[in-house]
């Protein structure tokens, strides 16, 4: 494994490549980041929402906010049906006006995957699958290896992986990062490209900020493309405070390595107002470099028409109502 | 971390181009009618001063004139400390309960008018909305309701059974936080059963005069507030004057120096609230990201017009680099400019002199050799502005490591180990607060005890409540306001 470790982290740089050598080195490496005080975390958060989006910062932030949607749905009851007519609703968010943007991504069950990409043939919307025995991540790594080959095979463009909590919280670091490393692998394709990785902390289940902080440098030292927080199947899913936590992770990590890894909040994140504060965080702890699709995401499923209406009401002036938006 | 860091502040540079925030400006007219010219408010009366000299207010952040207001003469004193004389035998007699309704009814209508008195104050004073609108007004409104509370319990406040109040207060308040303070004063001598006259300061009267009106909505008894505007003449005749018995003043050293003189082997009561060079003290083992809002929040909360600004930063030696390099980045994102725009951070001037004397002492720390640095940020073209500003290379002889400067420049010096900190840190004629990150608990604990100022924040900093007793060590003068050790201040004890 350590081998495996090894070539992970030479890409990473920065004077890290050693991080991971040892469980004994990636403790001492993860517990000698900097602690976080909860109070003045919260705050910043809190006062970062407190600013006021108008007018034309309110319409790009729209647009933007839009555009960075994984519209997900991820429940036992998927049919084929349902995953069609999500991806039709992702082609054409609004079919009062085709100038509305298209979200990033449509995620589902790896299941679904092949219904995903046929549905969502010569667009550029991505087809993230959950994987990893999701959302528990309670089976053997050979079980989670098998899941994420096989979304890979149907055609994900993205992987979202789940860690292993109970590693985690039981301090076997070394454990989770391996699993991490072993999941990148399993996301390479035969022709040498590879499903882009997003790893999922469960912030609900870390509970405490000073985790949060950890699993985030735990997985980017572990190659992940994207920190996300959530599942959206625990009872706290993405709050501000812990988005700004693994933003200024992600800064800090560029800051060293050179390496840009994105952020994906997930789960209760339901209103434009919602998702113009964490637009407001990534705008003043990242700033212009994270403000596409391509380094944040929102997974969501009931913003996206919340969106929509408020993008009606600023180009016609009139609140128009969850009727005039199509519910799928 | 690393050495790349240099370069790296210049790949993660969070002031984008692409997310520029539209103007969000708060209406003016939200402030109520401004009239062109003030009297005093006397015995429940809005009256001219007995002289024909008026001052003028100005808005910070436009330079234009709000309103004029007058300079109230020694009879005009004279009058308003008579009518507080008169108020106070029936105020005094009434029973606690009953002018606790009077204080948990003009709190009601702060809240009630908190927009706009935030936008007044935000006009007159030239400090952001978002800080009017989010700390001053909530804490003032919370303060009255403080002491309100106290107004029936004055028993078992730890002084005796039925403390009994002082007479008629004089005070006088600076113009950093005009209502805050005139809260401060005002709400625990009333609940303690003195009357008062206060004077604002000569740039901020407005709030105050306004606030005047708030106390005949709730009908509080004429005479029991009573506040006469000017500049420090009129301050210097309140303060002096032979009936009056107790003197608070929130202001600057030197002015609480004279005060003090001045009322020396009179039977006055005096308290004072005066000026400070914070040191915020910053270990190796800090939680970075929110000592680094910390540090923000110390000195460039309310243009850094605060007494108890974290104007010193001190810094472990060993995290230095780190520090400074994320305390800029941040510094870049801070948005300078219209008071009224919601999203400002950083707002005006309170006034000309001011700007001059904080520009007087920022040129000063540059002489003596002292490196300064500002984020690149546009000021607006009329008012009173200046950029957030840090000073490195500091050292303890520096004259912007010793004066206060009362505006957004911070000194950074540095330590290596927790007794230099303190020794540093107590290193100065003043003593009103301090600040100390880091993640041991036992550190601050200790750090606090060592430490000769009057507040110590732990991994916080400018964080006030009603509840909680604020006042100096040394040269940041004495008294408590605050809390129950507050109501001291107002009660012959």
């Amino acid at each position: 494994m350590s081998t495996v470790a090894a070539n992970a982290l030479g890409a990473a740089g920065g004077g890290l490549q050693d991080v991971a050598a040892s469980e004994a080195s990636l403790r001492r490496f993860l517990h000698g980041l900097p602690g976080v005080d909860a109070v003045g975390l919260e705050a910043r958060a809190a006062s970062l929402g407190t600013r006021s989006i108008k007018t034309t910062a309110k319409a790009y932030a729209i647009d933007l906010a839009i555009s960075m949607i994984d519209l997900t749905t991820l429940e036992g009851a998927d049919t084929v049906g349902k995953v069609r007519a999500l991806c039709t609703k992702a082609r054409n968010p609004d079919p009062s006006d085709p100038g509305a943007p298209r979200v990033a991504a449509i995620c589902v069950y790896p299941d679904m995957v092949a219904t995903a990409k046929a549905a969502l043939e010569g667009t550029d919307i991505q087809v993230a699958s959950v994987a990893t025995a999701f959302p528990a991540g309670r089976a053997a790594l050979p079980v989670k290896l098998a899941d994420t080959a096989d979304a890979v095979a149907a055609g994900a463009d993205e992987i979202d992986m789940v860690i292993d909590r109970g590693a985690f919280l039981s301090g076997r670091y070394l454990d989770v990062f391996n699993e991490i490393v072993a999941v990148k692998e399993a996301c390479k394709r035969p022709d040498g490209t590879a499903a882009h990785l997003k790893v999922i902390f469960e912030t609900g289940e870390l509970q405490t900020y000073d985790n949060v902080r950890r699993a985030s440098w735990l997985a980017m030292l572990a190659g992940a493309d994207f920190i996300k927080t959530s599942t959206g199947k625990v009872a706290v899913n993405a709050t501000p405070p812990v988005t700004l936590l693994m933003l200024e992770a992600v800064r800090d990590f560029k800051a060293q390595t050179g390496i840009q890894v994105g952020v994906k909040p997930a789960g209760g994140i339901k209103t434009t107002k919602d998702a113009m504060k964490y637009l407001v965080m990534v705008n003043e702890t990242l700033g212009d470099d994270w403000l596409t699709p391509h380094w944040f995401r929102f997974g969501a499923s009931s913003l996206l028409n919340d969106l929509l209406m408020q993008r009606q009401k600023l180009t016609t002036g009139r609140y128009s109502g969850p009727d005039y938006v199509t519910v799928d | 971390m690393a050495k790349n860091n240099k370069k790296a502040e210049e790949t993660v540079t969070p002031k984008g181009r692409l997310f520029e925030y539209a103007p969000a400006p708060e209406s003016p007219a939200a402030a109520g009618d401004i009239a062109t010219s003030y009297g005093h408010f006397i015995g429940g009366e809005f009256v001219d001063s007995s002289g024909s000299e008026a001052l003028k207010t100005v808005n910070p952040a436009t330079e234009q004139v709000l309103a004029e207001f007058a300079q109230g003469t020694d009879e005009d004193v004279d009058r308003a400390v008579a009518a507080a004389r008169k108020a106070f035998t029936d105020w005094s007699a009434l029973p606690g309960s009953e002018r606790a309704k009077y204080l948990f009814r003009i709190a009601r209508i702060i809240q009630e008018r908190s927009r706009e008195l935030a936008v007044l104050e935000s006009i007159d004073n030239g400090k952001p909305i978002r800080e009017t609108r989010d700390v001053d007004l909530p804490l003032v409104a919370a303060h009255f309701f403080y002491y309100a509370g106290w107004a029936d319990k004055l028993d078992y406040a730890g002084y005796g059974a039925n403390p009994k109040p002082l007479g008629v207060a004089g005070q006088v308040i600076p113009w950093n936080f005009p209502l805050l303070m005139l809260a401060w004063k005002i709400a625990p001598a009333l609940a303690t059963g003195n009357t008062v006259v206060l004077k604002p300061a000569e740039t901020t009267p407005l709030t105050a005069l306004r606030f005047a009106e708030i106390c005949r909505q709730a009908g509080l008894p004429k005479g029991v507030v009573n506040i006469v505007t000017g500049d420090g003449r009129t301050g210097a005749a309140l303060t002096a004057h032979p009936d009056v018995n107790k003197v608070a003043f929130t202001g600057s050293t030197p002015v609480g120096r004279a005060i003090a003189k001045q009322i020396a082997g009179t039977r006055k009561k005096l308290s004072l609230e005066l000026g400070g060079k914070a040191a915020n003290i910053v270990f190796d083992d800090a939680p970075i990201d929110q000592a680094v809002e910390g540090i923000v929040n110390g000195i460039f909360f309310n243009q850094g017009h605060v007494c108890c600004a974290g104007s010193r930063l001190l810094v472990q030696e060993s995290i230095q680099d780190e520090l400074l390099d994320a305390l800029k980045r941040r510094m870049a994102t801070l948005r300078v400019g219209d008071p009224l725009d919601k999203n400002t951070d950083i707002g005006a001037i309170n006034s000309a002199a001011q700007l001059a004397r904080i520009t007087e002492l920022s040129l000063a720390g540059e002489a003596e050799g002292a490196e300064r640095w500002s984020p690149a940020c546009e000021l607006p073209s009329a008012g009173y502005w200046f950029r957030p500003t840090l000073f490195t290379g500091v050292s303890q002889a520096h004259r912007i490591a010793r004066e206060e400067i009362f505006g957004p420049v911070l000194s950074v010096l540095t330590f290596r180990t927790p007794t230099e900190a303190v020794e540093k840190a107590n290193n100065t004629p003043f003593g009103l607060s301090a600040g100390i990150w880091t993640e041991k608990g036992s550190r601050i604990l200790w750090m606090a005890n060592q430490l000769k100022a009057g507040v110590v924040w732990a991994n916080t900093f400018n964080k006030f409540d009603p509840t909680s007793p604020f006042g100096g060590y040394k040269e940041s003068g004495y008294g408590r306001e605050g809390g129950r050790h507050g109501l001291e201040a107002y009660l012959d004890v």
